[in-house]
């Protein structure tokens, strides 16, 4: 079954412009996955994941939750997931136990299997001796952390995640990724938002990128990363050169007349290159790798849907 | 099965607005008593015996019944006012809206939990009457009523006020514009008798003429208006914000985008 089946969802913001925030998304996550949103700031991830978590109302379309539908079955629907969210939101006076328990009761769940929930959760989350403090005290890692424990109190069968790692340390982030790689594998499915590709890369088996409120490309992470047959590297020379010169089986570019760039498929030797440029009088000084080659996927997918450079608004939403 | 879970909900609500008010009570529960003794003192004590009797009854024990009613009145309204808004603010209020929470359970948590500060204060206010006056009361069934209903009329115009509220600000316009004067010309200080004809007949569209009537009425047994009507009322009241609290919370105005 899947966890979720989003068909054609819409989200028109109210307020002048009416800017769509969703244009018609599908989207499909089966029970068990690790699945990954990805996308810009701005892109509609957190319009997304509020539609699923009933905080947003959407404008049109259909979004199944274990194959139950948000409008006919809301109760149900939220009963099966736990939703940690992008920004605290939680009660800043209370205390860190009295925040996941009370979250338990919401959900159901008796005072006495609270606690133990709760103490489990916050046991797990590295948050138990802090159980007493109000949350306004945490710092930013521990209010995260303690979201995560809120979310996972009534034990959900999906958990979903909206940025749970920004502004994390990288110690951090690494033992919170331990811990949902942990959570996925004892079977509740994990969908998870960020705009850090290496942070999907290292925990998610399939992902959606979205921009622009559209889906891009929703595939299995392996199968984007085979999309990456090539390698790209900066070539500085020695001296400007007139005409691009050409090598076999690879793309040369130039960048301006004393920078070549290169795109290097997997299997083919890098020496190649240099013979082939070294018959040709073309003397390399320096080679450089050019940046991180999912992050180059990414940008070219999210560019190729999003012709005029302006994501100045977007950033400032955040 | 899940009738279970939604009173587990339910009870976990009222229980955290219950802590809520009690933890702050220096805020919650002390100003009203305070308020009420100095209304005491000076109208009661030394104002009082100058105006002489009204109803029938020394002005003291007249003005009692409608000083608890109204402290009734502000303190159950301020509290779900405040701590509803308050958890939309801090957007705490999403920890019940993503949970399997019914919207009435909902209402009905923040809406009780404003009724128990209400009877709290009123409890207080009306012990601290007792060292300036007697009370006999008339009618308990009376009495008892609508001082409950009362409180949940004001309750539930505290959620509605907190829904529509978009700043602290928005909080207080209600209570000060329209609750307070409301109130002080609802017959708290005065019988309608003595008004003239034309302002009587205005006082009767006042709705906290009638909660403040019948509640005299229960403890003292005299009262303005019918009792019967007043009943009425008030129950119409709370039929029509409680349809009104649910409605807006389907609609998630002022909660959903
Ligand atoms: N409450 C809101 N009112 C109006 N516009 C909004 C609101 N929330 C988000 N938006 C807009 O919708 C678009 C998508 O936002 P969001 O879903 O938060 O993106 P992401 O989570 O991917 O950064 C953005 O253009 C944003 O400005
Ligand atoms: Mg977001």
């Amino acid at each position: 079954m899947n966890a979720i089946s989003i068909s054609n969802l819409e989200k028109v913001y109210p307020g002048e412009g009416e800017a769509y925030a969703l244009k018609g998304i599908d989207l499909e996550v089966e029970e068990g996955d690790f699945f990954g949103l990805l996308g810009p700031n701005g892109a509609g991830k957190s319009t997304a994941i509020g539609i699923i978590c009933s905080l947003v109302n959407k404008t049109a379309g259909k979004v199944l939750v274990f194959g139950q539908d948000i409008d006919a079955t809301p109760v149900a629907v939220k009963a099966s997931i736990g939703m940690v969210p992008q920004e605290f939101n939680f009660s800043v006076f209370e205390k860190v136990k009295h925040i996941v328990v009370n979250q338990a009761g919401y959900y159901g769940l008796e005072r006495g299997l609270a606690y133990e929930h709760a103490e489990y959760y916050l046991k797990k989350l590295g948050l138990w001796e802090k159980r007493n403090v109000q949350a306004r005290l945490l710092s930013g890692g521990m209010k995260r952390r303690l979201m995560i424990a809120r979310a996972l109190v009534h034990e959900p069968r999906l958990l979903i995640l909206d940025e749970p790692t920004a502004g994390v340390d990288i110690e951090l982030r690494r033992s919170m990724w331990d811990f949902l790689r942990e959570i996925n594998a004892n079977g509740t499915t994990i969908i998870l938002t960020t705009h850090y590709l290496e942070e999907a890369e290292s925990l998610c088996r399939n992902l959606a990128i979205i921009d622009n409120g559209r889906i891009v490309q929703h595939t299995s992470m392996k199968d984007l990363i085979a999309q990456l047959d090539s390698e790209t590297f900066v070539l500085d020379l020695a001296r400007p050169i007139g005409i691009l010169p050409e090598a076999p089986g690879c793309v040369l570019r130039k960048v301006d007349s004393q920078t070549l760039e290169v795109d290097v498929p997997k299997e083919q030797a890098i020496n190649e290159i240099f013979t082939c440029l070294s018959d040709k009088g073309i003397e390399v000084l320096s080679m450089r790798n050019k940046t991180n080659r999912l992050e180059e996927l990414f940008l070219d997918l999210v560019k190729t849907n999003n012709p005029k450079p302006s994501t100045t608004k977007a950033a400032h939403a955040h | 099965m899940r009738t279970r879970q939604t009173f587990v909900a339910f009870k976990t609500i009222l229980f955290k607005e219950l802590m809520r008010f009690t933890r702050i009570w220096v805020q919650t529960i002390l100003p009203p008593a305070i308020t009420m003794v100095l209304y005491f003192i000076i109208f009661g004590n030394l104002i009082g015996p100058r105006i002489g009797e009204m109803g029938g009854f020394n002005y003291m024990e007249y003005i009692v019944p409608g000083l608890i009613m109204m402290s009734i009145i502000t303190s159950s309204y301020a509290n779900v006012v405040s701590s509803f808004y308050s958890s939309k603010f801090q957007r705490s209020v999403e920890e019940v809206l993503v949970a399997p929470v019914p919207h009435y359970v909902i209402l009905l948590g923040f809406t009780l939990g404003g009724v128990a500060r209400g009877l709290i204060v009123g409890t207080l206010v009306t012990l601290v009457s007792l060292f300036f006056t007697d009370l006999h009361i008339h009618n308990f069934f009376i009495t008892v009523a609508v001082v409950i209903l009362t409180a949940v009329v004001f309750a539930l115009g505290g959620f509605i006020n907190a829904i529509f509220a978009k700043s602290f600000d928005d909080i207080s316009i209600v209570p000060t514009f329209v609750l307070t004067p409301l109130t002080y010309l609802g017959g708290v200080f005065y019988s309608i008798n003595l008004l003239p004809e034309f302002w009587q007949k205005v006082s009767l569209i006042n709705p906290i003429l009638y909660m403040v009537n019948a509640f005299r009425y229960g403890i003292l047994g005299v009262s303005d208006i019918n009792v019967g009507i007043a009943f009425v009322i008030i129950g119409l009241f709370v039929g029509i914000l409680f349809g009104v609290g649910i409605y807006l919370l389907h609609r998630g105005v002022g909660l959903r985008t």
